[in-house]
């Protein structure tokens, strides 16, 4: 041990704590059966040396030499029977030790309620321990599993009766489990697996010179012990960073809270009042994916939907009946009345029990509405495509695509028989198509008096797909050609092309999807080149704002016409997105950028975009939307983050609502909530469907509150944290400057950090100790601070600064988590990691699997740091929209012959896609990265490189641990955390 | 007693000063509106923007006319509320027409809230200097 280094000297200190700690093992009355040190589990033997020194003076030691001996544990024999425990103690991923080899597979589970949702990636996790007695019997598998709001305490009871021997088990008995099902766990995955155990161990005796032993197995149990950053290198749990539970105190324990992938709060206990939320220093606020595509959704038709009188909340899980005619709002505590069609159970078809509706049994609902819910009548699906052909646009072959595309899912576009469709062209001048169903091609009219735009023929722009489908075609399959040929003006004229768009659709609403390449030079809302003015950072601050209101105010007016306007980038030069993006911003559209497309140049961009144009063309509409928030007495919306328009305090305008949209509110704390033991959230999405239907979809998120500190910030969601951070920080940048924003996502780390060690007393000296709910946080802050958008240097271009910004506003959270710390798995490991089955939902999107168990492989994360990147491995690096495999050159020549196809890493192209190779390594990576594409809203290209290619700095530049050009590496940004954590 | 400049510009102001309680108790309910989810941010910030300028107009003409009789402790005591207007109207956001008030950005709570306790200063400032008006009015048309 070298002696000089103090932080040695406090692991070597610590150590010896661990060791003494078998005499320590809590007495079976005092302390829950749950509870369990890493180093009890036995026969392996816990023998990390405490004379045996690292080898290195590195602080951020590796942990994971440390532990070897341990592994023999995860092939040890399936341990005896457990102890008859009379209640099941079932698996919930913080209730364990943090033991390696069972972490990965953990899954917390809401039980699916009949009818009720389950999320597409959360399919019923085939690999479920259950630690009591029973038998794992997939059928009733789910009663045994808590639902996140399941009350802890219950379990809690059983396990005080449980004999002490149940401590045993309870550690031992997961790894057979899992030994059992995955035949094997060779030594690769230990060590990544065992990097979690290694954290562990630190917490433990990091936090034993103040914890007493009971509170440190009850923080172990809670899942809220700590680390010290500096000295733990592996935070990242390699089954990557899973929201977190909610827990509530007793009651609520058969409800379902709406899933965390729609519904997220930052904190998942509500501080009791504002001092105290400003304690822990934490951002207050909820994430939502209102619109997600959902496999399972109760819908509900009935005449009446039942609401509270007062505050107009849609009755939820959380309601109280005070008897079987009333039932007390849950947002504002009026007791309303029961209709008496509320008592029949449609799925029972049984009379007299309220709490059985679908309404009160699940926290995501959708409702078909009445008349009283429209202010007029449904409108049609309408699409009118806006389409830039200026020279720049055209060269880069889009129009192919684009047309292609919409050739190929004419039918299949969200609508009915009443659904329209128009195309409008522009480059200088805008282009108009009639095509009337009589005609037998599409007539063009051309409009050349850009600066008072008026509509050629007052019908037949917007012709009804079905009678003119064939008209529609025809324009279809020649546009590309018509411009590919002429010669093409290169002023564009985009702002009269949309102008024009608002008055075609004025009166009945609807989508405009525009493409743009080139910058608006002519006309109304032409823009100038703003480019050349950013000399320094402080120039950004005007550059990354709008340098008109003419789009702002297009938006507005096509907000209050049920008007969206989506945008494709496909620009290469300058194209002020910036300004241009207001159009969609304000008026609920989505922003889609394809830098430097190129249709045969740029073939990933090229494959992206198409891909992106399908799942576009087809995806979910709603359309007329507004959306509102309501949130428990005491507490408000502040302020609201995304592409709509807040029409009033709590009414969000959308006129078109996607599925892919995110969005993000502040909330803040008003009075004090320490009357209330539980707080609500419900965001209620009225819109049109594509057929339409009015309909209402309903979510509901339930949260505990909380009256200390500590609490408060263990419960912290460190996900949703830097979604809600992010989000402040663009409006920061705006507002302000870059450099503030900066400086805010610092210090809010800084405060959090803080505000934490207050909580803890005596604590040692050099620590920047984090519990275990924010360890990421530093890691993803620092990554969001190298990244394109908020990087202080002028090396992102404008374009790609603006685009990054708009997406921390709008990408829904495990998308915007992806983007700032894409996950990175190790493919060479596959003879070592885990199966676990393909969920369901997302087994459907790949139908080729037929019917046979489909099971994938389940790679750890890795930290995006080069010292995870070993010489012999491949990996895999998942972003939102690539997917990049980086062979490394000693990679071994069975994975080269079994998954890459080739002999060995000098026969290695760069390829585009895996080949289609039918050895088992290929199927299961095959499946792998079908369950990744699952995850995302549609296919993105796949690349393959090799670590000697020029296209490396893909995968390198995606390393955000490691130290960049005029950028600090992790640790010397930890070590500047450590020096301002007071 | 003489009705000299200084008193004719002190009842000009006595009656801006007026006009300008109203705009600011007009500003108030505005904004109170909006809070309330009474009216449309778009409507609301279409019949606000258009007084900005005159609002800010009124108040200063007054205050060129002390700056021409040399009134200058009521010039002090206004010199602030000019330099706010200024910089409030430099730092708007980006807008082709007239006016401050974004409906974007105005129903953010942070927005809404500084607006309002904008309106209540300016009302509290403008009825204290109304009767500070009068008594400078008086005291002028008494004084020879």
């Amino acid at each position: 041990m070298p002696a000089g280094n103090p932080l040695f000297n406090h692991h070597q200190f610590a150590e010896q704590n661990t060791m003494m700690q078998p005499p320590i093992v809590p007495p079976p009355q005092q302390q829950p059966g749950m509870y369990a040190p890493p180093q009890v589990p036995q026969g392996g033997g816990y023998q990390q040396g405490g004379g045996g020194a690292p080898n290195t003076n590195n602080p951020f030691q590796n942990h994971q030499q440390h532990h070897q001996p341990h592994i023999p544990l995860v092939q040890q024999p399936p341990p005896p029977p457990p102890a008859a425990a009379p209640g099941g103690i079932t698996s919930s991923s913080n209730r364990y030790p943090p033991n390696p080899a069972l972490q990965p597979q953990n899954y917390a589970q809401p039980p699916p309620v009949p009818g009720s949702y389950l999320p597409p990636q959360q399919a019923p996790a085939p690999q479920r321990y259950v630690i009591s007695g029973q038998p794992v019997n997939p059928s009733n598998i789910y009663p045994t599993i808590p639902s996140p709001g399941a009350p802890l305490p219950n379990n809690y009871s059983n396990q005080q009766q449980q004999p002490p021997q149940q401590y045993q088990n309870l550690n031992q008995a997961p790894l057979p489990n899992s030994h059992n099902q995955n035949q094997y766990v060779p030594p690769q995955n230990q060590q990544h697996a065992y990097n979690n155990g290694g954290v562990g161990v630190n917490q433990v005796t990091g936090g034993l010179n103040s914890m007493s032993i009971t509170q440190q197995g009850f923080n172990k149990l809670w899942g809220t012990d700590h680390a010290d950053l500096l000295k733990t290198r592996q935070v990242l749990p390699p089954e990557g960073v899973k929201s977190p539970e909610i827990r509530f105190q007793h009651e609520y324990m058969n409800h379902v809270n709406c899933s965390p992938d729609l519904f997220r709060c930052t904190l998942t206990k509500i501080p009791e009042t504002k001092t105290l939320l400003q304690k822990a220093r934490l951002p207050l606020g909820i994430l939502i994916h209102p619109f997600k595509d959902l496999t399972q959704l109760p819908v509900i038709q009935c005449s009446q939907i039942v609401r509270c009188r007062s505050c107009r909340t849609y009755i939820n899980p959380y309601v109280y009946f005070v008897d079987q005619r009333r039932w007390k709002c849950n947002l504002c505590f009026r007791v309303n009345d029961l209709p008496e069609e509320f008592q029949y159970d449609p799925v029972t078809k049984t009379y007299g029990d309220p709490s059985r509706r679908p309404e009160v049994r699940s926290g995501t609902i959708e409702f078909l509405a009445p008349a009283d819910y429209m202010v007029r009548p449904p409108q049609a699906a309408v699409y009118l495509f806006v389409l830039d052909v200026t020279t720049l646009a055209v060269d880069t072959g889009y129009l192919k695509t684009v047309c292609d595309v919409l050739l190929e899912h004419l039918d299949t576009l969200p609508g009915d028989a009443r659904s329209q469709i128009g195309f409008i062209t522009f480059d200088s001048a805008v282009h108009f198509y009639n095509m009337n169903s009589s005609l037998s091609q599409p007539q063009e009219l051309v409009v050349c008096d850009i600066d008072d735009i008026f509509i050629p023929c007052p019908d037949n722009l917007l012709v009804n797909l079905e009678e003119s489908k064939e008209v529609v075609r025809h324009l279809l399959t020649n546009l590309p050609g018509k411009y590919l040929s002429s010669q093409n003006e290169p002023r564009s004229a985009l702002g009269a092309a949309l102008l024009a768009a608002q008055k075609i659709l004025g009166p009945i609403g609807g989508r405009i999807t525009v493409f743009c390449a080139s910058l608006p030079s002519v006309g109304p809302g032409s823009l100038p080149n703003r480019q050349a003015d950013v000399k320094s950072v402080k120039d950004l601050t005007t550059a990354l704002n709008p340098s008109t209101d003419f789009y702002k105010k297009l938006a507005l007016d096509c907000s209050t016409q049920y008007i969206a306007v989506d945008l494709f980038f496909l620009n290469s030069q300058y194209c002020d997105v910036a300004s241009i993006s207001c159009i969609s911003k304000f008026s609920g559209g989505s922003i889609q950028y394809f830098p430097n497309y190129h249709m045969v140049e740029n073939p990933i961009q090229a494959k992206l975009f198409e891909q992106a144009m399908v799942r576009y063309v087809t995806r979910k509409i709603g359309f007329e939307a507004v959306m509102r928030v309501r949130c428990s007495r005491g507490m408000s919306i502040h302020t609201f983050h995304g592409n709509l328009f807040v029409r009033s305090t709590d009414l969000l305008s959308l006129p078109n609502v996607n599925p892919d949209a995110g969005f993000g509110m502040q909330v803040s704390i008003d009075e004090s909530l320490s009357d209330f033991q539980t707080v609500c959230f419900q965001a209620a999405l009225l819109y049109t469907s594509s057929k339409g239907e009015r309909r209402i979809r309903v979510h509901t998120l339930c949260l505990p509150v909380a009256g200390n500190v500590n609490d408060v910030i263990q419960s912290a969601d460190q996900q949703a944290i830097i979604g809600l951070l992010s989000k402040m920080a663009v409006d920061r940048s705006l507002s302000s400057n870059l450099m503030d924003a900066r400086e805010a996502f610092v210090n809010a780390v800084v405060d959090v950090l803080s505000a934490y060690l207050t909580t803890q007393n005596s604590l040692p000296n050099l620590a920047l100790v984090a519990p275990k709910c924010l360890q990421m946080l530093p890691a993803y802050t620092h990554s969001i601070l190298r990244s394109m958008g908020f990087r202080a240097d002028l090396r992102p271009r404008l374009d790609d600064r603006t685009q990054f910004m708009n997406q921390m506003k709008t990408l829904p959270l495990f998308q915007l988590i992806q983007t700032i710390y894409p996950d990175l798995y190790p493919l060479h490991t596959i003879a070592s990691v885990p199966l676990v089955q393909v969920p369901q939902s997302s087994r459907s999107t790949t139908p080729e699997n037929g019917e046979e168990e489909e099971k994938y492989p389940q790679f750890p994360v890795l930290h995006l740091c080069s010292d995870r990147i070993e010489a012999t491995g491949v990996y895999l690096l998942d972003q939102p929209d690539l997917i990049l495999i980086y062979v490394c050159r000693n990679v071994s020549t069975q994975f080269c012959e079994d998954v890459l196809g080739v002999q060995g890493f000098v026969a290695l192209h760069e390829m585009d896609d895996l080949p289609e190779l039918e050895t088992e390594w290929a199927n299961l990576i095959r499946n792998f990265i079908s369950y990744l594409q699952s995850n995302k809203p549609y296919q993105v290209p796949i690349r393959i490189i090799r670590e000697d290619s020029r296209e490396r700095m893909w995968f390198v530049n995606n390393l955000v641990e490691d130290r960049g050009e005029g950028s600090v590496s992790y640790y010397e940004f930890l070590q500047q955390l450590k020096n301002m954590v007071k | 007693m003489a009705f000299t400049f200084v008193a004719f510009s002190y009842i000009l102001a006595l009656i801006i000063d007026a006009f300008l309680i109203f705009f600011a108790i007009f500003n108030i309910i505005a904004f109170d509106e909006l809070k309330t989810d009474y009216k449309n941010p778009i409507e609301q910030c279409q019949s606000l923007n258009p007084l900005v300028l005159p609002e800010y107009g009124l108040h200063m003409f007054f205050n060129v006319l002390f700056l021409f009789n040399g009134e200058w402790f009521s010039l002090v005591l206004n010199a602030p509320l000019i330099a706010y207007h200024v910089h409030r109207y430099l730092s708007r956001p980006v807008m082709s027409g007239v006016g401050i008030y974004d409906p974007t950005s105005i129903m953010n709570t942070d927005v809404l809230n500084k607006c309002q306790r904008e309106g209540w200063i300016k009302l509290a400032f403008y009825l204290l200097s109304f009767f500070y008006y009068l008594y400078a009015m008086i005291y002028s048309l008494i004084s020879t």
